[in-house]
């Protein structure tokens, strides 16, 4: 016997949201990026910056850690040296799929003033890069920018994507 | 009227040309000037052979015999109370001599007086180390011959300090490119994927102001929307810009124009 007939699909009614899988799962990925401590020279020092409590990397979900199995994001931050070209890589081998590289700044994106023997011109020759993040340092703003456009981008991607071929060094 | 000298590029050069140029010298003393330096200067001259010696800077120069190192930084720490050496390398005169110039940059405290012990070689001559005398030559003598190839005899560990150990090359010889030759521009492909990557990968963009819109693999210009490796957008001169996604964001309203409102005073 009701007494009331409820119209559950009008507002108000049962807290029924839809929304697809792919959505979902990478707005979880995307608001949960840890990166990895990866500072290889001046840039470093503004990487530290936006994770420490003035600029907050926490509010985006990105905490910085010690390990490359426990990062999603490989924020490349310095210059390159020839002489550490295998370990970049070594470390982004061993990180877990699905995983993205921020490239910071210029040494990282083009090898920058650096244009000597013993840099490499650009991490991209090495490792894949998802964002080029320009500067010269780059401003703690910045990187912030890019951690926004990155996950802009992860909540474009689907979900469940093939793995790439690993190549361990 | 002045020779035409072309200009253009000149910015790009590391050096000039000017005929009228002259490199500045610094003037050069009589060590009987300095009453400290004569008198280690003398200690030196009656056991050791001195080429020559000058003041040069408020610092005493002695070149000598490149055989006898070891005996004068001995005689100059224990006799002349030159404690302590603050940098050594070499110089490559290669070019001009075919030899390279090996300094001893020494420092007294008890005197506080700086002095420069010098001395050539040929290019493949081996120098004894100094190791036993001054501790810190050790890693001044690896980055010597790290740099320069200067070999280095008794030293407890020849190897490279700054260059991978498998580096072909000693990269401050005059002689050596700026950009590397061929085995370190490949160096780190060569490594990490093996010689037949070098056609995928391709050769290293030097040139930084290069823009390539089809190029989604490089860091080739700023703007481009697509994944690693995918086709480029259609637009490419279209600059993607905004911070939110466009209907808005969980609990968060969008800030318009419309919903401003100004206050004409203060609450």
């Amino acid at each position: 016997m009701a007494q009331h007939k409820v119209n559950y699909l009008q507002e108000g009614g049962l807290p029924v949201a839809l929304t697809t899988v792919d959505k979902l799962v990478q707005w979880g990925r995307s608001n949960s990026l840890w990166a990895l401590t990866y500072g290889l020279a001046c840039c470093a020092i503004e990487m530290m910056a936006s994770g420490a409590s003035r600029y907050d990397f926490d509010r985006f979900g990105t905490i910085f850690r010690a390990s490359p199995r426990q990062a999603d994001v490989m924020v490349v931050a310095g210059t390159l040296t020839k002489k550490h070209a295998e370990f970049i890589r070594r470390l982004y081998d061993q990180m877990a799929e699905p995983k993205w590289v921020i490239s910071m700044g210029s040494c990282a994106n083009t090898g920058g003033m650096f244009n000597t023997y013993a840099t490499v011109q650009g991490c991209d020759r090495v490792i894949p890069v998802d964002i080029y993040l320009p500067g010269c340092a780059p401003r703690p703003e910045t990187l912030q920018y890019a951690v926004m456009m990155l996950q802009k981008k992860i909540r474009r991607e689907s979900a469940f994507q093939k793995l790439k071929p690993k190549r361990l060094v | 009227m002045r020779r035409y000298v072309n200009r253009k590029n000149v910015q790009a050069k590391s050096y000039h040309t000017d005929r009228f140029h002259q490199r500045p010298q610094t003037p050069k003393f009589d060590p009987a000037s300095d009453e400290v330096f004569a008198k280690d200067l003398k200690s030196l001259e009656s056991k050791f052979e001195i080429k020559d010696a000058y003041i040069e800077v408020n610092q005493l120069v002695v070149i000598i015999d490149p055989k006898d190192n070891v005996a004068v930084l001995t005689h100059l720490r224990d006799k002349c109370d030159y404690t302590f050496l603050s940098e050594m390398s070499a110089i490559d005169y290669l070019a001009e001599d075919g030899e390279f110039e090996i300094f001893y940059q020494l420092l007294a405290m008890k005197k506080r007086k700086r002095m420069r012990v010098k001395c050539r070689i040929k290019e493949k001559q081996a120098i004894e180390t100094i190791y036993d005398v001054y501790k810190s030559s050790d890693w001044a003598e690896r980055e010597m011959y790290d740099m320069f190839g200067v070999i280095v005899n008794n030293h407890p560990y020849m190897k490279r300090i700054l260059m991978p150990e498998d580096w072909e090359g000693h990269p401050l010889l005059k002689t050596y490119p700026l950009q590397g030759d061929e085995a370190a521009q490949w160096y780190e492909i060569d490594k990490i994927f093996g010689k037949e990557y070098r056609d995928v990968v391709g050769p290293e963009e030097r040139d930084t102001k290069r823009i390539d819109p089809k190029d989604t693999k490089h860091f080739a210009r700023i703007g481009h929307e697509v994944p690693y490796g995918a086709k480029p957008v259609s637009k490419p001169d279209e600059v993607y810009e905004d911070f939110q996604e466009e209907d808005g964001v969980f609990l968060i309203t969008r800030f318009t124009k419309k919903n401003q409102k100004i206050l004409n005073e203060r609450k």
